[in-house]
């Protein structure tokens, strides 16, 4: 009750300087929220390439139906093999028709369709990996009526590579920007333990209890923390608004992530401020 | 109640600021630390309350050694001394009566009990009219009555007071005397650090304990117990 009533007096004696720390606290986190937006819209745009990838295997003609049908079979239980769709020869005709218009008169002329019947392989998530994909096409070369299995490797490994080195990329800024975020919580905090150095000092002096006095400072830099969270993700949504209505068209991030940021905040807060305090007492 | 046994307390750059004090206050005692600035007056009255460790020696309070004393139960020794500045060290822009809640409040006197006890606190140091007063607003009497209520807080077996009326005039200083004596015949021992011996010389019945140089020169109480 002490640390609640005291956490609200702070805040009453000073509000320019608690509203200081929470808007430092916010601004930091705010930084971190328009990371978090760009990161996310990125994971987004990278799962809706990744989603593209698949196999296609050519089968030769005059191949069995109940060859296909055997190997539609033992395709499916890879488990890395989410769907397969047979492609029949005249689906194909009609496929490259519509895609390829400019040579529509050359199918038409053509007696015979020269396009090949094929089954298309489509691949759960997460296993869209070059790995999972060539493992999937080795199978599939195996069998004697395959003519070949594609899925364009080179672009699958680039993207791979793109996709390793832009989780890197991530990781390694978010972990500075949220390193930077709570060194700059820190200092904050310790600017409101240095304004009420007079009332520790007296509290000590009195002989008040060590975890008497660090409540109250605990407390406010949790306040601080979560009001700071809460005004970076105001910021943050403000500005996912003004990106999606005059540039482009981004997703807002998931509420998840909105809850991991507020409980980051809240912990920032907590902890830096047990960091300030903690100094503090060991120098009075 | 209060035996200091062979303590020096040295700082870096600064050398000693004590050497070799032993010394013992009683209960009920009223004693003066008398001596020049730099003296070593404020080192014992610090190193008394354990806002300093001593670097060699042992201080013992009520039972609790500097030696042994772990930084987790150093508020049990200030609840037991209750000190009082030349500076008074009251917060500011809190009235009288605030200050000396304060002190109730973060030493876990019930809350609902906290008004009528810093009232009587205040009260039994003559300061009742003037509580609802900012300490700004005190002369600095008034201001340093206000810090002997917030040090009678919890009670306290001792009451240390480092050169309380350095900043007062000559009736305030006689007034706080007066108070100090007070509370002494309660019960409560005194020490009182002054370089004022002509104040001293005016209480020829209070003990006084001379220091020079961060050395023990003379203590009535010896030299007493020597001419009888």
């Amino acid at each position: 009750m002490y640390a609640i009533r005291e956490a609200v007096a702070a805040f009453r004696r000073a509000p320019i300087l608690t509203a200081l720390s929470a808007g430092m606290v916010g601004l930091a986190l705010y930084v971190v929220g328009l990371f978090s937006l760009a990161t996310y819209n990125l994971q987004i745009a990278l799962a809706a390439i990744e989603e593209r990838v698949e196999i296609v295997v050519y089968i030769r003609d005059n191949t069995r139906q109940s060859e296909i049908d055997l190997f539609l079979t033992e395709i499916m239980d890879f488990q890395e093999v989410s769907s397969t769709k047979l492609i029949s020869k005249m689906d194909a005709l009609e496929r490259a028709q519509r895609d390829l218009p400019e040579f529509g008169q050359l199918f038409l002329d053509s007696e015979v369709n020269p396009l090949p019947q094929s089954i298309e392989i489509a691949l759960h998530p997460g296993n869209r990996t070059p790995e999972a994909i060539a493992k999937v096409v080795k199978a599939a070369q195996g069998y004697t009526f395959v003519e070949d299995a594609l899925y364009g490797e080179e672009w699958v490994d680039r993207l791979f590579a793109l996709r390793r080195v832009g989780l890197a990329t991530t990781t390694a800024a978010g972990a500075a920007l949220a390193m930077v975020a709570a060194l700059i919580i820190g200092a904050a905090l310790r600017i409101a333990v240095f304004a009420r150095r007079e009332e520790i000092y007296v509290m000590r002096l009195v002989g008040a209890r060590n975890g008497f006095i660090r409540s109250p400072f605990l407390l406010e830099g949790a306040l601080a923390g979560l009001t700071g969270g809460i005004l970076a993700l105001g910021l943050t949504y403000g500005s996912y608004r003004g990106v999606s209505t005059y540039m482009l068209d981004v997703a807002w991030i998931p509420f998840s992530w909105v809850g991991i940021g507020l409980t980051a905040g809240l912990l920032f807060g907590t902890i830096s401020s047990a960091v300030a305090i903690h100094r503090h007492l060991k120098k009075v | 109640m209060i035996k200091l046994t062979r303590v020096s307390k040295e700082y870096p750059h600064r050398g000693y600021a004590l050497r070799d004090v032993s010394l013992r206050v009683n209960k009920g005692e009223f004693a003066f630390l008398t001596g020049h600035s730099g003296s070593g007056k404020s080192t014992t009255m610090r190193l008394i309350h354990m806002s300093d460790r001593p670097s060699s020696g042992e201080i013992n309070v009520d039972g609790y050694s500097s030696d042994h004393i772990t930084q987790r139960d150093l508020w049990k020794v200030r609840r037991l001394v209750g000190m009082v500045f030349q500076d008074f060290r009251l917060l500011p822009g809190r009235t009288a009566l605030e200050n000396v809640a304060f002190a109730l409040e973060v030493t876990g006197t019930p809350r609902k009990a906290i008004p009528a006890r810093a009232n009587l606190l205040l009260a039994q140091v003559g300061f009742a009219p003037k509580k609802d007063a900012l300490v700004e607003q005190l002369s600095g009497g008034e201001r340093q009555r206000v810090a002997i209520a917030r040090a009678l807080a919890n009670e306290p077996d001792i009451l240390l007071a480092d050169e309380p009326t350095g900043n007062l005039d000559d009736q305030a200083t006689s007034e706080i005397l007066d108070l100090f004596w007070d509370i002494n015949a309660k019960g409560m021992a005194v020490l009182m650090a002054t370089h004022d011996l002509e104040l001293v010389g005016r209480h020829p019945n209070a003990r006084i304990i001379e220091l020079d140089q961060g050395r023990l020169v003379s203590d009535s109480n010896i030299m007493q117990a020597g001419t009888h």
